[in-house]
């Protein structure tokens, strides 16, 4: 027995050190307030592209959309990863937490980073977007506050590796890590890359701003930037999919099919989810072909092949934990008696699925070398990652908001109505989100754009009413997305304040039952989820050449 | 579970189900007909970038534009001059603070070579309602060979935002018969 202060957790078992717990307890809760803030953002971003409101005058749209994207893509996602960090190292090991006054000033650092970037934005001066493409120029303060938050998630990262060293030193755990902390461990190796790739890039940026530097080229700087930008999308896909696991594992007690299939398709993400950079510079000049199609195809699409794996492993392990535990009839007997009232498994189902058919198909396709000539930077894009970024991450995340919530916080759910429905109502309206702004951008309208009608210009453009349409209708599903952001701002919070404390009973609606014997030990029939693989690569072949289709219509470019 | 070690500590040991091979085969081999649909597109397909760019100053930039213009200006429209540069011929389009210069016209079934370069920050050609969208920076002469299939009156969109004005940045190119 470790010397240090724990306790054990009724449910599970588990060990949990209160030096991981508080820091878990802190990333989390500061993770929903980003959460809300750069939700908020959203909303009012979103209530601006719909023609009929036209919310915000110009400049403060164009700020709002900076610190939305900074607030829910950076610092709500980044926050929570630290937290599932520690979650999948300290308590999934049975082990102490690493250094906790380092794992403090790594979340000191990304605190005041997040505020000084925030403030910086506030001021009006930094309206750049997310992306901060240079040329156009920053206050200082906007990159010292990310450079600050950057170090500070490096730390957290660090913590994680110190923790795993720990645990293995200290015997708590028998064999190899968890699949849940090996896809941790992944998204902590890819977030090293990361910050590399956003330190090399933002210290020069941050130098330029400041006037020690006279010029920084665009072209370097968009291919740098997005070795960040898009790995840090690939540390919460390894993020989002571990959490999938998780939620499977500890309501329906649910085993990996194979623990080979699943760590090797972790691995494919290590190995090739870097050369993501390229899906940004398809129609930028000075690139080869050579280098864009190897690169953007993820080196022949090994990575792709991953989540294709997960896509397929995870429904399949749910599948065989229920038909184990008697829910065998038909092909999807299965799926309608899973646990639809309990949040956690609905925001995990409705994420995998979103995440495959709008996310992943609608990814693939925009990132083919010259498909993307019909897409770039229009707003399919942000429809594409609303899917992924928003129903994947998001939505798991909150799915794991449940679990920690009585797990960690030990408080129970109040309001478990709302809660039930909290995940149907945000999985609605961000769809709802996704298809629309993809529907728009297959019109052409433009991503980042404060008013399509072209009211203030000279020349006029008209775009066709089916894309104001389309634009409107994004508008309607964001303020359904926002209902479903509160309700679950109003459960967790409402549940940390008011919920009962959870004793030493076992808690309700959690099972950690495993079901008998089958995963790596036996091959268990996975009917129902054979068809819905089915469905979706009909699907995913189907999009893929209606694209090249509309691609072939265009003019023709050499 | 997912969230115990697993069976035996050299997980690699461990069986895979057969259905699993099967979709991870069938993935791969997907993955395969996608990337050779690029090198096949590339060799076969009509839009292709040519990559063809060159390093270049705004003030040239500028300066190739301005004696295009002088030398195929045919009107103006909306204060701006109007080209309509000779097939073949190499076409400059500026892109800037908050305009797309000149207005330029093509002949339908025609090609030329269109320049591209932006004088300040990033810029995005978005030619609409076609739908072909091109990243512009400064100090890059992007090179395309555009062959206009369609007549009309076509708007350029610039979608990689561009500060306050961005939206205010529509550009046109006119189609004859």
């Amino acid at each position: 027995m470790s010397t240090f202060n724990h306790r054990v957790c009724p449910a599970t078992g588990l060990r949990i050190h209160k030096s991981a717990e508080n820091l878990i307890k802190a990333n989390a809760f500061v993770s929903i307030v980003f959460l809300a803030v750069g939700g908020l953002f959203g909303l009012l971003v979103a209530l601006t592209r719909w023609p009929g409101v036209h919310i915000l005058p110009a400049d403060w749209f164009y700020l709002a959309l900076t610190a939305h994207g900074l607030d829910v893509l950076l610092v709500w996602i980044i926050f929570f990863e630290i937290a599932v960090m520690y979650f999948a190292s300290a308590v999934l090991l049975n082990s102490r937490l690493a250094t906790p006054r380092w794992a403090w000033v790594g979340f000191v650092l990304m605190l005041v980073g997040a505020a000084i970037t925030n403030v910086t934005v506030l001021q009006g001066n930094s309206s750049v977007m997310f992306t901060s493409y240079v040329p156009m120029q920053a206050e200082p303060n906007f990159y010292l506050g990310l450079i600050l938050f950057a170090v500070g998630a490096l730390i957290g990262c660090f913590v994680f590796f110190g923790t795993l060293v720990v645990a293995r030193d200290e015997k708590t755990y028998q064999g190899s890590i968890p699949l849940v902390t090996f896809g941790a461990m992944v998204a902590a190796i890819i977030a090293v890359f990361t910050i590399a790739s956003g330190a090399i890039v933002l210290v020069p940026t941050y130098l330029w701003s400041l006037g020690y530097i006279g010029h920084i080229d665009s072209l370097m700087y968009r291919t740098i930037w997005w070795a960040m930008g898009h790995s840090s999308q690939q540390i919460n896909v390894a993020a989002h999919v571990s959490i999938w696991y998780l939620v499977a594992a500890v309501v329906l007690g649910a085993k990996p099919l194979s623990e080979k299939v699943s760590r090797g398709a972790f691995l494919l993400y290590i190995f090739f989810l870097q050369l993501a950079s390229a899906h940004h510079l398809l129609v930028d000049p000075g690139l080869s072909s050579e280098w864009k199609i190897f690169n953007t195809s993820y080196a022949m699409y090994l990575a792709v092949l991953g989540s294709m794996i997960h896509g397929m492993t995870v429904p399949g392990s749910i599948e065989a934990a229920q038909r184990a535990r008697g829910y065998t009839k038909g092909l999807f007997g299965w799926l309608r008696n899973a646990p639809w009232g309990n949040p956690a498994f609905s925001a995990m189902f409705i994420s995998l699925v979103t995440f495959g058919f709008l996310g992943g198909i609608s990814g693939v396709v925009m990132g083919v070398e010259q498909i993307n000539l019909i897409i770039h930077n229009t707003i399919y894009v942000p429809g594409h990652f609303h899917a992924t970024v928003v129903l994947g991450t998001t939505l798991a995340f909150m799915a794991a908001t449940y679990l920690l919530v009585p797990l960690v916080f030990q408080r129970e759910l109040i309001m478990r109505k709302m809660a039930m429905w909290q995940p149907y109502v945000f999985g609605l309206g961000v769809t709802g989100i996704s298809v629309f702004m993809m529907g728009a951008g297959t019109l052409g309208v433009p991503r980042r754009h404060w008013d399509i009608s072209g009211a203030d210009s000279i020349i006029k453009f008209d775009f066709p009413g089916a894309a104001y349409l389309m634009m409107g209708l994004n508008g309607m599903f964001a303020v359904l997305a926002t209902l479903g952001g509160i309700m679950f701002i109003v459960v967790v919070v409402g549940s940390l304040l008011f919920g009962k404390k959870t004793g030493d009973e076992p808690l309700k609606g959690l099972t950690m039952e495993t079901a008998t014997e089958y995963g790596s030990m036996k091959h268990p029939k996975i009917p129902g989820t054979l068809v819905l693989v089915g469905v979706f690569f009909v699907s995913f072949i189907l999009y893929y050449f209606v694209n090249w289709k509309y691609l072939a219509e265009v003019w023709p470019l050499r | 579970m997912a969230i115990t070690p697993p069976p035996e500590r050299i997980w690699w040991n461990l069986p895979v189900a057969r259905s699993e091979l099967i979709w991870i085969i069938v993935a791969f081999l997907w993955g395969l007909v996608m990337f050779s649909g690029m090198v096949y597109w590339h060799l076969e397909g009509e839009q292709n970038l040519s990559n063809e760019a060159y390093r270049i100053t705004p003030e040239a930039f500028l300066e190739k534009a301005t004696a295009m213009v002088e030398q195929h200006q045919v009107r103006e429209d909306s204060g701006m001059p109007v080209v309509h540069p000779p097939p073949g011929s190499d076409v400059y389009l500026v892109a800037r603070l908050w305009q797309w210069w000149p207005i330029i016209e093509f002949e339908k079934g025609q090609s030329y070579r269109l320049h591209l370069s932006s004088m300040d920050w990033l810029h995005g050609f978005s030619l609409q309602p076609v739908n072909i969208n091109l990243e512009v920076h400064p100090g890059y002469d992007m090179v395309v060979t555009i062959t206009p299939t369609d007549s009309g009156e076509f708007g350029v969109v610039c979608n990689e935002f561009c500060g306050i004005g961005h939206h205010q940045m529509i550009g046109k190119i006119l189609v004859t018969e």
